[in-house]
């Protein structure tokens, strides 16, 4: 294991790590070594600032607008809530 | 929104139309968009989504902040919308194994022999609203477990806790389901710039 360490990391395996990286669940020599591996690899670099991109991209996904009906079928719905019996106990 | 959820929540409590309508109107195709992953189908899902805004006036008073509001409701959604589901037949599509990244592009030594292209330049022509309805198609080809977990972590920000609370799923499988989604949705992003010159 510890031979597995220290040993260079090579790209195939190093994509695969990515994940576990951003998402900071790489141990301390794990971590090491793979920021080693990425020092010395220009396309696992962008590899990695790819899946960045791609992240900071689905951030900027908008949702679809909310159809009138849909919308005036929910605030009947909330308006029986606050009205009509059902309410549960009020007040704040 | 977080910060504010105390005082939304209150003003729901008290009746005040416009903060639910405001809800409605930010979450409610967000929440379509996430049951639909789990039902497969888009009227079972604007269901799913109906059940979940009634539990969520059901559960007002019981709301303590422990979550955020958008978690809560993520939250309800997906109980609602597996419970649905179970209803339905129950068909598992599995993609838990293999490499992220196809075998071809690297040599016998397991470097690259066909590395990523730069983006640099897409960067600077393309900005990222242009490029998002193309990512979310990707999303939407996701295995459904892999495209629950993308659309809560990166298209919602959602935190990897909240994700594996909403889900039911530990930690490392939280992540496993990222990494092959989001791998694959690169590689949707890498393939329509490479057509695109």
């Amino acid at each position: 294991m510890i031979a597995l360490l220290t040993r260079d990391l090579v790209c195939q395996d190093a994509v695969e790590l990515v994940t576990d990286y951003l998402e900071g669940a790489l141990g301390r020599r794990a971590r090491r070594r793979f920021e080693r591996h990425l020092r010395g690899c220009v396309n696992c670099s962008r590899y990695l600032e790819q899946i960045r991109t791609t992240i900071r991209i689905a951030g900027r996904v908008e949702a679809v607008e909310l159809d009138a009906d849909t919308r005036d079928g929910l605030l009947e719905l909330y308006r029986r809530f606050h009205g009509a019996g059902e309410a549960p106990r009020e007040q704040e | 929104m977080a910060r504010g959820d105390d005082e939304l929540v209150a003003r729901l409590r008290a009746g005040d139309e416009t903060v639910f309508a405001a809800l409605v109107e930010r979450y409610h195709p967000r929440l379509v968009r996430f049951a639909v992953t789990f039902v497969h189908e888009w009227n079972a899902a604007e269901d799913v989504v109906q059940d979940t805004w009634v539990a969520l006036l059901r559960g007002l008073d019981g709301f303590e902040g422990r979550s955020t509001l958008q978690a809560w409701l993520f939250g309800i959604c997906a109980n609602r919308a597996r419970s649905a589901f179970l209803r339905q037949v129950r068909t598992v599509p599995v993609d838990t194994a293999g490499p992220t990244v196809d075998p071809a592009r690297f040599g016998p030594d397991r470097t690259w022999s066909d590395p990523p292209d730069s983006w640099d330049d897409v960067d600077a022509r393309l900005d990222a609203a242009k490029l998002a309805p193309l990512v979310l198609a990707a999303i939407e080809q996701l295995p459904a477990a892999q495209r629950q977990v993308v659309t809560l972590r990166d298209v919602e920000g959602l935190t990897g806790n909240e994700v594996c609370r909403i889900l039911d799923i530990s930690d490392a499988n939280q992540r496993v389901l990222l990494h092959r989604g989001r791998a694959r949705v690169r590689q949707a992003l890498e393939n329509d710039m490479r057509e695109v010159p």
